[in-house]
């Protein structure tokens, strides 16, 4: 059933027949967690690309979760919840983003520490 | 037993914030009595306190806030009369003391009395102008408000058990770490805010699905009035910049309660960080107040000028903007805290972006009044000197955006004078406009006239009186906060401020008499067409006051402007329209969750604060089993029968009949 039929269901929302789409997604979540562990450990790729391969392996967690527990998808009955999730992005890349880059830069007219320690003498 | 809790938290060598207690505890206890002996305690219980609706929840919102208003301003007061008697000598007010009122003036005035203002209007209107029986959860509302009501509960608690924070409205680390505050000041400001937070996010999520997923027929996006356009935007900045301030504070507790190092000064702390964080929140915040305000200004100004809004559309992209832009300047308050030019420099420029979409509407208010015919009542009133004031308070507002002039202005009077000017020129004549517009609809009778504007003249006046010296003072170099002074130049005008703050006190005494004037002509003030003021948008469809169910049929809606539409095809068929048949309506029950939840969480806080560690844990086992019992309960519904929902709708319509008959011998 579709929420137009059902006033009960949230955009996105399978109702009772979405029992096989949290099995995959359980299944796809559970094995990107194993690789991640697996690749953590191996030897088997070159040492420094492991990061990268962990950073791919968590992006793509982030999909399934999407896709599968929180029922994302490109319908058209799910123009709000793809919105919330695009403004939620943003802020979290504008809040983060900006406090790395504030940060970084916070000490720049400030007097180098010897030259304060030079002063006070 | 009672944790850090003694006598000796009862500050009995200080006769002001006693005598002050016990005069506030004997009005209460006063009222109290009244209520019981007259046996009011059940319609209380019944109509209030467990009430879903959002209508009520709206007013007692509203409640709250002039009730924190009165208290918020008497630290204004006394921080003026301080300043104006501090020349050479040490006032009146003891410095520990002082460092508490400015701290608690600005934590009441921004957490519990601008932001329940404004949620209190978007909690009643919004629904009325989507043309909608309830918000989206409103059980959830309910339990908003009271944990709210459980903040504002235990920063008044600290007048007389312990002390408040002196370490200003927002409490910057290191002062307030254990090592420079170790009483319980911050922990009272912390844990009124972490409680009041939940509610605050929680009526912001509320808001949000209400807005996007509950609509009449017909109420698309672009058809909704600008109210609930701008309630919108702040609800979703509410929903995006709260969690960062729990956060923030859950840091700051953690320092506190557990030894952390989030903010402190060693072990790999960074004080930075918290300013960083705590304005990320901040300046979203700033907006979320002053969204809803410029909604109150929109309708006020379509509808006393009887045109539709100009420039609706760029209105709602402004609004948008807004919204997205609010999360792009936060680095402006701390501009002095030594960036480099680049980060100064962008963030600067992003500042002065900003006041372009509200400059935007400004223009798009002043040709809604052009050409208009502009009646001149106390809502319009507050909106004419909001859009003076405001421009002003923008203006300057730029000035601070240059980072050059922020570093001589930083931390100034100018900076005072300057967020006051928005705060009080755009959020609080915003709320005023908003109280004075829709109180006929919340109550069924106008406020009266002539005493309004009579307030109006009192804030406005006051309001330069009391802030344009505080620009002079910060040119001449004045810093914020002091408690007393030795500079000849400065003390004429800090009498000058402390009169104006007079005068805002005679506004406020006006306010007051007003709605005791207006309770006591009810009568002869009843509004018994629904529409006083001739408005356009459907919330003016029903009758004053609503309905518990709003509208007994949810309307069509077939363009912007919907309830001026209805009386314009209603003047040109001579008739209403056809009758509807009625049917019963399910309305959501009342429940006293969330009154208990907050009970729970009062003790919770307070215990918290104290160190109280058993009275921690039963509050939160009741305040959790209060939420499960509410889970399990089986009826959620209750149903009004056809026949009273038709009784209540054809008085109304009668209503609109006579309306309409008075109307058609002047055409």
């Amino acid at each position: 059933m579709s929420p137009a039929e059902d006033p009960d269901l949230a955009p996105g929302d399978e109702g009772t027949e979405g029992i096989a789409g949290y099995v995959v997604g359980l299944g796809l979540a559970i094995l990107l967690t194993g690789v991640s562990f697996f690749v953590a450990q191996t030897t088997l790729v070159w040492q420094p690309s492991i990061p990268v391969a962990l950073a791919v392996l968590a992006i793509a967690q982030m999909g399934v979760h999407l896709v599968f527990f929180l029922h994302i998808t490109t319908g058209p009955d799910n123009v709000n919840n793809v919105m919330a999730l695009a403004f939620g992005v943003l802020i979290v890349i504008l809040l983060i983003g900006g406090s790395l880059w504030i940060m970084a830069h916070l000490n720049q007219n400030m007097m180098p520490m010897d030259r304060i320690m030079q002063m006070q003498r | 037993m009672l944790g850090k809790l003694s006598w000796s938290a009862i500050p009995f060598d200080q006769p002001i914030p006693l005598v002050a207690a016990a005069l506030v505890g004997s009005v209460i206890v006063c009222v109290l009595i009244w209520v019981i002996v007259k046996g009011h305690l059940p319609y209380l219980w019944n109509e209030w306190i467990t009430s879903v609706d959002h209508k009520r929840i709206g007013e007692m919102y509203t409640i709250l806030a002039l009730i924190m208003l009165l208290r918020g301003f008497t630290d204004a007061i006394m921080m003026r009369s301080q300043q104006a008697l501090a020349f050479q000598s040490p006032g009146y007010l003891p410095p520990e003391h002082y460092n508490q009122i400015f701290s608690a003036h600005g934590t009441l005035m921004i957490f519990f009395v601008a932001m329940p203002f404004m949620i209190g209007l978007m909690n009643f209107v919004v629904p009325l102008q989507l043309g909608i029986r309830d918000v989206a959860f409103p059980t959830l509302n309910s339990v908003g408000f009271w944990l709210t009501a459980t903040g504002a509960l235990l920063v008044n608690i600290s007048l007389v058990v312990g002390e408040f924070a002196r370490t200003g409205w927002l409490p910057y680390p290191p002062l307030s770490e254990l090592t420079y505050s170790p009483g319980v000041g911050p922990d009272y400001y912390l844990w009124a805010l972490e409680i009041s937070g939940v509610g605050t996010l929680v009526s912001g999520v509320n808001l949000v699905t209400t807005i996007l997923k509950v609509h009449a027929p017909g109420m698309t996006y672009t058809r909704m009035p600008m109210f609930c356009w701008t309630a919108l935007a702040s609800n979703l900045l509410i929903v995006a910049a709260f969690p960062i301030l729990t956060a923030t504070l859950a840091m700051l507790l953690l320092d506190r309660y557990l030894g952390f190092h989030f903010f402190t000064n060693e072990a790999g702390g960074n004080v930075m960080m918290f300013m960083n964080l705590i304005w990320a929140w901040g300046h979203p915040e700033v907006y979320i107040l002053i969204l809803p305000a410029f909604g109150v200004f929109s309708e006020v100004v379509a509808t006393f000028s009887g045109k539709p809004l100009f420039g609706y559309r760029s209105m709602v992209m402004a609004t948008m903007a807004i919204c997205l832009l609010s999360f792009t300047v936060w680095l402006h308050h701390f501009f002095t805290m030594g960036a480099g030019a680049d980060v100064n420099a962008i963030f600067g420029i992003m500042s002065m972006i900003i006041a372009v979409p509200t400059g935007v509407k400004i223009f798009n208010w002043l040709f809604t009044m052009y050409g208009g015919r502009v009646v001149f009542a106390p809502p319009m009133l507050w909106a004419l000197g909001f859009m003076v004031t405001f421009a002003i308070g923008g203006m300057t507002g730029v000035l601070l955006a240059v980072p050059p002039a922020d570093f001589v202005l930083h931390n100034s009077l100018f900076l005072v004078a300057h967020f006051h000017n928005v705060i009080i020129g755009g959020v609080l004549f915003g709320g005023f406009a908003g109280y004075s517009y829709w109180f006929p609809k919340a109550f069924g009778f106008r406020l009266h006239e002539g005493l309004g504007v009579a307030a109006f003249w009192c804030w406005l006046v006051g309001f330069y009186l009391a802030f344009g010296p505080l620009y002079v003072l910060g040119l001449e170099g004045m810093t914020r906060r002091m408690q007393h002074y030795d500079v000849p130049e400065w003390h004429p005008w800090l009498l000058a401020a402390a009169a104006g703050a007079l005068v805002i006190l005679a506004g406020i005494v006006l306010q007051v008499v007003q709605l005791v004037v207006s309770i006591r002509d009810r009568v002869e003030l009843r509004d018994t067409t629904g529409d006083p003021w001739n408005g356009r948008s459907l919330e003016w469809a029903t009758p004053s006051p609503p309905p518990a169910f709003n509208f007994p049929v949810l309307p069509h809606v077939e363009g912007g402007d919907a309830y001026w539409a209805i009386k314009q095809r209603a003047i040109a068929h001579a008739a209403l329209s056809e009758e509807p048949a009625y049917a019963a309506i399910e309305m959501p029950r009342n429940s006293p969750t969330g009154f208990i939840c907050a009970f729970f969480a009062t003790f919770m806080g307070f215990a918290l604060i104290w160190h109280i560690w058993w009275m921690v844990a039963v509050a939160a086992v009741g305040a959790f089993a209060t939420f499960v019992v509410f889970a399990w309960r089986d009826v959620p519904d209750y149903i009004i029968p056809a026949s009273k929902i038709a009784r209540i709708a054809r008085a109304n319509r009668r209503s609109r009949e006579l309306a309409l008959a008075n109307l058609r011998p002047v055409r």
